[in-house]
């Protein structure tokens, strides 16, 4: 029989970072893929001859630098293709349109509202000292609250000691984002529609709240703690996607001697006496571990890969009471050109990073109006990337692959499911590119829309959450997933979570897998 | 009034940043648009064109043309056959560095030398009565560098020759019905090409090139991206990483192509039929005592330790791709300056900070801990780095 030091259960971007820190550390491991790609929600198809599509995630920022050097992920490939252009633009024809030029940006700023330029400025530097400041929490284990051990207690003392050195703006506006609305904290700033519109976007990605929910400030600074080359709160696009990205990830942790089995779709973990033994896989297999991690969401983590009658009712209580509730979904077209934008053309130059359609906070939240009450929205938010003008492999010559995330589309419909609105949903998406790129409609050689019951069903993701578990103050840092079992561990010796539902949380961050393994090569070498 | 290239008519509409510099009295541009970084990875992940024509080119021709050549060039021109080019340099007696650059071998007795100074008066000199023409085509010839990996199929599609050209070979062809010369070089250290025409066809080469391009991510890149790609690809830069000795006042101003490590052109020295030329019996010399002072290396930034000096001041620790053409000290674990650096970027590929660096020959092996020095909230720091093999990027289709 099989037999392995450790076995990681889900080989999406944190199993894969788990399972190569864990094979780094000397381990014995492999890595379990119930698909036929390993890549979770991180993958790129070829959905049609020559068109690469990122059928989910989409977009690189939050990965933790130190996965980049440890994992030397250059030697396989690593290549984060900077995004040089981020396009907003409106109904009536206009836009902002910033570049790499940051004075130019400014001016651009200006254009719309003389106020805003400094005013951008210093939300840009204020966020870069709330980053600086939130960082060195996302690389390890929250303490525990709720243990007396003297080092958890010195961690808790480490936590309250960093949160003295900073300034108490810094503080302030730490406070204000975890627990405000991000229309609060941009309205402190900004006078521009359009200009608020487009950051507020940033506050509802991937979550049920609208800008003005409490709560959106907190999505806000999440999405604004990623980095590219140093470079805050700016995003990449790799190398054939996401997708190549996580390709990337399995040739390190190959490199590293884990050993990745596709279709390999785990049943439950084996223990005894509350001690871990392996896997059972859904075809018999058994393979034996002493370690198993599971990488997959809290509900199939605790609820489903064991039975819950072997964990203390209060978890089991505070898993089932986890939100997930997803509200975003793809709509993923093939393009026979590039759109024309009715005031500045079809030249690349406009699409080479995100375009936002979401031109005011009203807007985003008549989105979310719609949420609220079941439905998706009538105008939804959509971020846009025509991702073949950033790494030309993407699409064949002249022609183009645009990825669209739009929100939102709840998982959980009035009245009617997704099976059935699937279509009607991504009409409502190439609708209202049609208004803002006149002609867009034809095109359109191709159209794949993923919606929430369709992330569920093909990444796993509860609800088709993408964040594993929504990103609100009550399940984040001390309390995600669980509170008391947010250092990776479970109540079952040897049986560890690595997912995007612990702590820091979801987006391509790697952060889960990485802190993860440390906890348990830290656990190994305790016992 | 700064002289254009044979290239600028399509360049000058190109460049929407309005920035420009002087490049052999030649107006080229910075950059293109808003970002040299995404001309950068044009170049890596796609192709990009550059307009190389400031160089000085020299036609080199005659009976006596190897002959003359050879005696000259440090590198042995001998070695080199007709479609072939090779990357050389030329020494004084005392074996230090006057200059370096590429010879084409375009036939039997026919060559094309480039160089990034003028060097007429040197060679012409040298010629004596010997059967051999020196003329300067600089202004004649223009030159397009197209460089990247997809570059290969894309100038196929104009000159399917270029599909079989071996690394620094040279074919000829037309393009646009006018005559060009291709050579398989560059100064990326990725897969490329150069076409060489002339000057009066550079336009309609220009387009010839951009239409068979359009759709396939190619864009035109300026002299930032050029840097950024020469740094990782380990390719010296005169004025910067070494100076000529023709025009140095101390020896500290001067180079042996041994501390450059050029060791490589000269393999096989000593133990060849005595083939005279200048800086013939120092470079023997140097190698038999092993008396250079320096050895050129790469060196890679310890990532922990450079944030680790940002984050104790407070600061973001910066990644500025923009390469810094200065002399930055280098030492030992004993703090004892040991070298220097003369370019240092963050390499966006490798994703760490990197120098084009002398240290003492002793220290070279790939792996030796070193400290680089730069200022950080106006102090001196110094952060760890090791030293690497050049070129610190190699991609596999560089020579393939």
């Amino acid at each position: 029989m099989d037999r392995y030091d450790a076995i990681v259960i889900g080989g999406g971007h944190n199993g894969l970072v788990n399972g190569a820190y864990l094979a780094r550390g000397g381990l014995k491991t492999l890595i379990l893929e119930r698909r036929e790609m390993v890549g979770g929600a991180a993958i790129t198809e070829e959905l049609r001859e020559g068109f690469w599509f990122t059928t989910f995630s989409y977009a690189l920022s939050l990965l933790r630098p130190q996965i980049i050097h440890e994992l030397e992920l250059t030697k396989h490939g690593f290549l984060p293709l900077l995004m040089s252009t981020r396009f907003a633009p409106t109904p009536d024809g206009d836009h902002l349109l910033f570049s790499r030029d940051h004075d130019a940006n400014l001016r651009e700023i200006a254009r719309h509202s003389p106020h805003d330029a400094d005013a951008y400025e210093q939300y840009d530097h204020d966020m870069d000292m709330v980053c600086q400041a939130i960082k060195p929490l996302l690389d390890a284990p929250p303490p525990d609250l709720f243990s007396s051990d003297p080092e958890e207690l010195a961690a808790l003392a480490g936590l309250g000691a960093h949160l003295r050195t900073l300034d108490r703006r810094t503080l302030h506006n730490v406070v204000r984002l975890l627990t405000g609305s991000a229309a609060d904290f941009l309205d402190g700033y900004f006078q521009s529609d359009l200009l608020k519109g487009y950051l507020a976007s940033s506050s509802i990605i991937g979550s049920k709240v609208g800008p003005r929910s409490q709560g959106s400030g907190l999505v806000l600074l999440f999405h604004s703690l990623g980095e590219h080359d140093g470079q805050f709160g700016t995003w990449a696009f790799h190398k054939g996607g996401n997708g190549g990205f996580t390709q990337v990830l399995a040739r390190a942790a190959e490199a590293f001697g884990a050993e990745i089995r596709t279709e390999a779709a785990v049943e439950r973990v084996l223990t005894r006496d509350g001690e871990t033994t392996g896997v059972a896989l859904a075809d018999g297999t058994e393979i034996r571990a002493d370690l198993v991690v599971s990488a997959l969401d809290p509900r199939h983590t605790f609820l489903e890969l064991l039975d819950p009658r072997e964990l203390p009712d209060d978890l089991v209580e505070d898993i089932g009471r986890i939100k997930y509730q997803g509200v975003s979904s793809k709509v993923n077209f093939a393009l026979d050109g590039l759109p024309r934008h009715p005031m500045l053309g079809a030249t690349p130059d406009i699409y080479r990073g995100f375009m936002n359609i979401g031109p005011s906070m009203d807007y985003l939240e008549r989105a979310f109006d719609d949420a609220k009450y079941g439905w998706y929205s009538t105008d939804p938010y959509i971020d846009c990337a025509i991702q073949s003008t950033i790494d030309p492999d993407m699409a064949p010559p002249g022609k183009h692959v645009l990825s669209c995330f739009v929100q939102y589309t709840p998982y959980a419909l009035r009245e009617s499911d997704w099976d059935a609105e699937r279509q009607p949903m991504a009409d409502r998406v190439q609708a209202t590119l049609e208004s803002y790129f006149p002609g867009f409609g034809e095109l359109v050689l191709q159209r794949e829309v993923v919606t929430p019951l369709d992330i569920e069903r093909t990444v796993g993701l509860s609800e088709g959450n993408i964040f594993a578990g929504e990103f609100l103050a009550p399940q984040m840092y001390f309390f995600r997933p669980a509170p008391g079992w947010a250092q990776y561990r479970t109540p079952i010796h040897g049986y560890y979570q690595c997912g995007s539902g612990t702590h820091p949380g979801g987006c391509v961050m790697g952060a889960p897998g990485r802190n993860a393994a440390q906890q348990i090569l830290r656990d190994r070498a305790a016992d | 009034m700064i002289r254009t290239t044979p290239f600028h008519e399509r360049t000058g509409t190109l460049n929407q940043s309005g920035l420009w510099q002087h490049w052999s009295g030649h107006l080229v541009a910075t950059r293109y648009q808003a970002s040299d970084k995404f001309e950068y990875f044009a170049v890596r992940n796609a192709a990009g064109i550059l307009d190389t024509s400031p160089l000085y080119k020299y036609r080199i021709a005659g009976a006596d043309a190897e002959r003359f050549l050879s005696g000259i060039l440090a590198r042995d021109v001998r070695s080199c056959a007709p479609a072939n080019a090779q990357y050389t340099c030329w020494l004084d007696e005392r074996g230090y560095v006057l200059e370096d650059g590429v010879i084409q071998r375009r036939g039997d007795d026919e060559y094309l030398l480039t160089s990034a100074e003028p060097n007429y008066a040197w060679l012409a000199d040298r010629i004596g009565r010997l059967d051999v023409t020196l003329e300067e085509v600089s202004l004649q010839v223009g030159a397009l560098a197209i460089q990247g990996p997809r570059s290969r199929d894309l100038l196929c599609r104009l000159l399917p020759a270029a599909a079989e050209l071996p690394f620094f070979g040279i074919t000829t062809g037309k393009i646009a019905g006018r005559p060009v010369t291709v050579t398989r070089t560059g100064y990326t250290g990725d897969l490329g090409y150069e076409v060489w025409t002339d000057a009066a066809d550079g336009t309609a080469v220009w387009d010839a090139l951009w239409d068979a391009f359009d759709g396939h991510g190619v864009l035109a890149y300026g002299m930032t991206a050029l840097y950024m790609l020469r740094i990782e690809a380990g390719l010296m830069l005169l004025g910067v990483d070494f100076d000529s000795s023709r025009f140095a006042f101390n020896d500290a101003h001067r180079s042996t192509p041994l501390e450059l490590g050029w060791a490589w052109m000269f393999k096989g020295l000593g133990e060849d039929d005595g083939r005279p030329f200048i800086g013939r019996r120092a470079l023997l010399r140097e190698m038999a005592e092993k008396s250079s002072r320096w050895k050129m290396v790469g060196l890679v930034v310890d990532w922990e330790d450079y944030d680790r000096v940002y984050r104790a001041a407070g600061l973001i620790p910066p990644k500025d791709h923009r390469p810094v053409h200065e002399d930055w000290m280098v030492y030992d674990d004993q703090r004892q300056r040991v070298g220097y650096a003369t370019s240092f970027m963050y390499s966006p590929v490798l994703q760490r900070h990197v120098a084009l660096a002398r240290v003492r020959p002793d220290l070279a092996k790939p792996g030796t801990r070193v400290h680089l020095e730069f200022t950080v909230d106006h102090h001196y720091q110094q952060v760890a780095a090791h030293v690497a093999r050049l070129p610190l990027y190699n991609p596999a289709w560089k020579m393939a």
